[in-house]
């Protein structure tokens, strides 16, 4: 796969849509193309976040420990970005990811993204806009949850 | 040392001057003659005095022992009678003695010279002895005031023209005292008034121009005193680089720098003006002379009252007597000068509480144990600004136990771990072993019962190797054998030291006390090395430093051959493990893709630099086989597509960008150049291009690899073309380019590749995740069980620590000194926060594995640890708090925990 290959799959993750494709070719190029077999693992939970992963083929769980071991918590399809979390607010790793399938990944090391991100706001607005997205979701889904627990408890 | 230089020259030198005197006096009748010849030679054969006939003859040589009439009326005893000589053979006789006298008076010269060099030379050798045993000497305290480039500067530089001094100190004024004596007494033999005129004169030399020099002499002792400051700061600005970049300071030093340069400017340029005005007057004064003696001689000789051959005698005396006289004064001036760089250098080296040389005296025994508590007895110490350390601590170490040392900030723990360590001096109070005051023990005792290592670790510049066995090297255990020349180099280094007062200890000696550490010798010593690298986790560092340096063949003649052995056994492994894919490696009919292309097309490691990437395009015999191959425009398009894609991506960032390190083919700066270079070469066919366009354009593609930067470049059809090329680039190799490459052969060792490279024979995949970090686990043990790691163990040992160490990581130069703190094997050791560097998760496991090693094979030293993790004091026997300098509280951890007091509260913090 080429270098312009990648810049295509970038702008069909939603974080990266808004992102001028030139920008997006810097991105690629600055990042590693790493490959992983089915069952190896991209990070573990609890350890330092140094990088994100954009899926480009294959597919991997997001698995989170519990007393009863690990629970898969999502899978990741082609075109989805993970671990930029712990690379936005230097938190451990909240989970661990294992590709299930032989998984095609660009690796963006974490000091590239935050560099990017200040270089270029249209991206951190981009970034924001998908994360507060996200946390709209979640929130929503936990109030639900709440609710949920509130009927069954009474 | 004397604080007088004249008292301390003479007091090492006396007997050598008296000689060199000696030798001068024996040396002035020779020169007194050789001024007389000349009269006789004007005189007699030429001016035909006592030839009165064609066929007139004079004596030669008639030695008479004429007497005194005080010692009795004898008759002159006639030795020898001498030769009858015409005019002409008197000439020839006369010149020939005056030649023979100018050679004696050389000869005289040249001992006397060299004598004097060589004495100056051993004084000044024994004076920078001196300097340094003092500095090694000096109380801890001296060094925060002291600033290590000024002392290097006064120990090199300063005392440099002392040795110059130094042979001239007596013998000068002596010799050249007579010499203008003698002359001035012959000028006044000639003529009374010409001699008092010349006397006169001298006189005024004598006196204006030293009163004169005294200026350029202060202004001297300023330039010398501006001029050790501007070291001084050099120094702290190489030292402190740091600070001055991340607080933008720099402009501020160029302006304090630039202000001393000035200063040092208008100094010097004073001292020159001065010093050539003086020059000035001094060789007015010494022409003026022979003015007055052409005038009143010429006129004294009209008058008849002077013979011809007198006047020229004066003249050619008087031509001798300015030079010594202004040697005289520049040997005063000299002296002057000398005294004062002496006086500043003895002041600087004088310093209070010096360590008694009985201290450090050379002990050719080992140690014996330590094997009484450490008694900390009413202990106070205060810093340079006499703010307090510790107050009163009065606490026993005792063998074998194992004390936390935790404290409060500022609470003084590293004060009292550098206090058992001697690096910190008592107020009050004082540390006893057995009764005996620790600072009054022999260094040899104490560096060698107790082992020390501090946070701040400063490294030699040498080898890893060297770093850890530095603290065995206490004194000269195995002397070398010595035959022949070398035998005799010994004996002359040993008489040589002796005369200048230095030790004559052989620095070839094995220098390190295996039996202190209950080594037999050099082979015990490598598995100690082992057990302590293993303690501090250092030794996977090491095998990795192995692993990627190049081998030197001299040194390790075996490994090789095991490497090739290790190539095989990785492949069939990998193999096993189905991870063929992780290294790509070199086959003769294959392109690499994980290689470059200009490896691809090499196939081997370019050794100096005809074939390196630089010149490559430029190497006549490369470019022909690319023409050949009909590579040469496919492989200029290559470049072009990646200069494009390369512009394309980097010209909107600032130059300083840190993407920028991605970009390994291109710099920042070539940027803006390769943009104009491709709108120049914007559709014009490859014909058209200059060959130097052509050379910039290849060079991007010999550096490219398909997988790294993955602009789509690399076919089927091109990798083969090029894999084809490079067999005809082996085959046709000419004689001169043989040295230039070392191919890449499956059986063969490269000698110019890392070892790591060698085991490899690849290159890793760049796509697999932590191929780099699953290739070296599985290359260690592959090179594990072919018994291989001790061997690239031992090269990375070899590993060089550069300046001060900071080759090596802060982490990694504190597990050094850890290490080697535990390979001295000492009954104390002392370890001040001495791994604070290591990330807090792995402190535990280290400080268990560090106490571990200090345990193993039955012993059971004391451990004192100043941790700045509380948490760990669970580890130790015994806990000591310290708060502002006061030992607060002291016991094992669950007695502390239970109190509730300020450890307690450490541990919540």
């Amino acid at each position: 796969m080429q270098l312009r290959d990648e810049v295509e799959l970038l702008r069909r993750v939603p974080l990266f849509s808004g992102v001028a494709p030139a920008k997006l070719k810097l991105l690629a190029f600055t990042s590693d193309r790493v490959s992983f077999s089915s069952g190896q693992t991209l990070f573990k939970q609890g350890d330092p976040g140094d990088a994100a992963y954009v899926v480009l083929s294959g597919s991997a769980d997001i698995l989170v420990n519990s007393q009863s071991g690990e629970i898969k918590v999502a899978t990741l399809e082609p075109n989805s970005i993970v671990g930029e979390i712990a690379i936005l607010c230097d938190v451990a790793r909240t989970a661990t990811v294992r590709a299930n399938a032989p998984l095609e990944t660009l690796r963006i090391r974490k000091d590239h993204f935050l560099k990017l991100l200040a270089e270029f706001p249209e991206m951190a607005v981009e970034i924001m806009r998908v994360l507060a997205d996200r946390l709209s979701h979640t929130t929503a889904e936990l109030s639900e949850a709440r609710s949920e627990l509130r009927r069954k408890t009474h | 040392m004397d604080k007088n230089l004249a008292v301390y020259i003479w007091r090492h030198t006396s007997r050598q001057q008296i000689w060199i005197l000696f030798i001068i006096l024996l040396s002035m009748p020779t020169y007194f003659l050789s001024l007389d010849l000349p009269k006789q030679i004007v005189n007699g054969p030429i001016q035909g005095d006592g030839f009165n006939t064609p066929d007139a003859q004079q004596t030669f040589l008639k030695i008479v022992l004429d007497l005194p009439d005080w010692l009795g009326k004898i008759e002159p005893v006639v030795l020898f009678e001498g030769f009858h000589l015409s005019r002409f053979g008197m000439l020839m006789a006369l010149s020939a003695a005056f030649l023979l006298l100018v050679v004696v008076n050389g000869l005289f010269k040249f001992y006397i010279n060299t004598f004097k060099g060589r004495l100056g030379e051993r004084m000044l050798r024994r004076l920078r002895f001196q300097l340094i045993d003092r500095v090694l000497r000096f109380p801890p305290n001296v060094f925060k005031r002291v600033k290590a480039s000024e002392v290097a500067t006064m120990v090199k530089d300063e005392v440099e023209p002392l040795g110059g001094f130094i042979g001239d100190a007596f013998v000068q004024p002596a010799f050249l005292g007579m010499q203008a004596g003698t002359a001035l007494f012959f000028i006044v033999l000639q003529n009374f008034w010409l001699g008092i005129l010349a006397a006169f004169m001298v006189g005024i030399q004598g006196i204006i121009i030293p009163k004169m020099r005294r200026r350029l002499i202060r202004l001297g002792k300023e330039r010398q005193l501006t001029a050790r400051q501007l070291a001084g700061r050099v120094g702290e600005i190489v030292d402190g680089i740091s600070s001055i970049h991340v607080h933008d300071t720099s402009n501020y030093e160029r302006a304090d720098i630039a202000s001393r340069l000035g200063r040092i400017f208008k100094i010097r340029y004073d001292l020159y003006q001065w010093k050539f005005f003086v020059k000035f007057l001094n060789n007015f004064l010494a022409q003026v002379t022979p003015f007055l003696f052409y005038a009143i001689g010429g006129y004294l000789a009209l008058r008849g009252q002077l013979d011809i051959g007198q006047l020229v005698a004066v003249i050619s005396a008087y031509k001798d007597l300015p030079s010594p006289i202004k040697d005289l004064i520049d040997w005063d001036q000299q002296r002057l000068d000398v005294q004062v760089k002496y006086a500043q250098v003895y002041e600087q080296f004088h310093v209070d509480q010096l360590i008694d040389p009985a201290v450090q005296a050379l002990a050719s025994k080992p140690a014996t144990p330590i094997e009484t508590p450490i008694s900390i007895y009413n202990f106070s110490a205060s810093d340079d600004s006499g703010a307090r350390l510790l107050e009163n601590i009065t606490l026993d170490i005792r063998p074998g136990e194992n004390v936390a040392v935790i404290g409060t900030a500022g609470g003084g723990t590293e004060a009292l771990a550098d206090a058992i360590a001697r690096l910190v001096w008592p107020e009050n109070g004082r540390i006893s072993v057995n009764g005996a005051d620790l600072l009054a023990l022999p260094e040899a005792v104490t560096g060698r019962r107790i082992a020390y290592a501090a946070g701040e670790a400063h490294l030699f510049q040498g080898t890893i190797y060297d770093n850890l066995v530095y603290v065995l090297k206490h004194y000269p255990v195995r002397h070398p054998a010595y035959e022949g020349t070398l035998a005799s180099q010994r004996e002359w280094e040993v008489s040589e030291a002796q005369r200048a007062g230095n030790p004559d200890h052989d620095l070839r000696s094995d220098w390190i006390d295996y039996e202190t550490i209950g080594a037999k010798g050099p082979e015990d010593l490598s598995a100690a090395v082992e057990h302590v690298l293993e303690a501090v986790s250092f030794s996977d560092d090491v095998f990795d430093l192995g692993l990627r340096a190049s081998l030197d063949e001299k040194l390790h003649p075996a490994i090789p051959r095991h490497i090739v052995e290790a190539r095989k056994a990785l492949q069939t492994r990998l193999d096993e493990e189905g991870l063929s894919g992780l290294v790509a490696s070199f086959d003769l009919a294959l392109y690499n893709t994980e290689a470059t292309v200009a490896e691809n097309l090499l196939f081997g490691t370019p050794v100096g630099p005809e074939l390196s990437n630089a010149n490559l395009a430029a190497n006549a015999y490369f470019r022909s086989i690319l023409t050949q191959s009909n590579l040469d425009e496919a492989l200029y398009r290559m470049g072009v597509e990646i200069a494009r894609n390369a512009v394309e991506l980097f010209r909107d960032l600032p130059p300083d960008h840190p993407f920028f390190q991605q970009l390994i083919f291109m710099t920042a700066d070539e940027i803006p150049d390769y943009q104009a270079l491709l709108q120049r070469v914007q559709d014009k066919p490859f014909a058209a291009i200059s060959e130097a366009d052509r050379r910039r354009m290849m060079k991007l593609t010999f550096s490219y690899v398909e997988p790294r930067y993955r602009f789509g470049l690399l076919d089927d059809g091109m990798m083969e073309r090029i894999v084809q090329a490079r067999m005809v680039f082996h085959d046709n190799l000419p004689d001169n380019l043989k040295g230039a490459i070392e191919l890449y052969d499956p059986e063969g060792y490269n000698k110019s590749a890392s070892i790591l490279d060698n085991v490899l024979f690849g290159r890793v995949g760049h796509r697999h995740a932590d191929a780099g970090d699953r290739i070296r686990g599985i290359v260690r043990a592959v090179l594990d069980d072919l018994d291989l790691s001790q061997d690239v163990m031992k090269v990375g040992l070899e590993f060089n620590v550069g300046v001060g160490g900071r080759r090596l990581t802060t982490v990694q130069r504190q597990k050094l000194h850890v290490a080697r703190a535990l390979l001295k094997r000492g009954d104390f050791i002392i370890l001040n926060k001495a791994l604070s560097s290591v990330e807090q998760r792995t402190q535990e496991q280290l400080v268990r594995s560090v106490l571990g090693e200090a345990a193993r094979d039955g012993r059971k030293p004391a451990v004192i640890w100043v941790l700045s993790n509380p948490n760990l004091a669970r580890l130790f026997d015994r806990v000591v708090v310290l708060d502002r300098g006061v030992a607060v509280e002291d016991g094992n951890y669950d007695h502390l925990m239970s109190r509730k007091g300020v450890f307690a509260g450490l541990l919540a913090s």
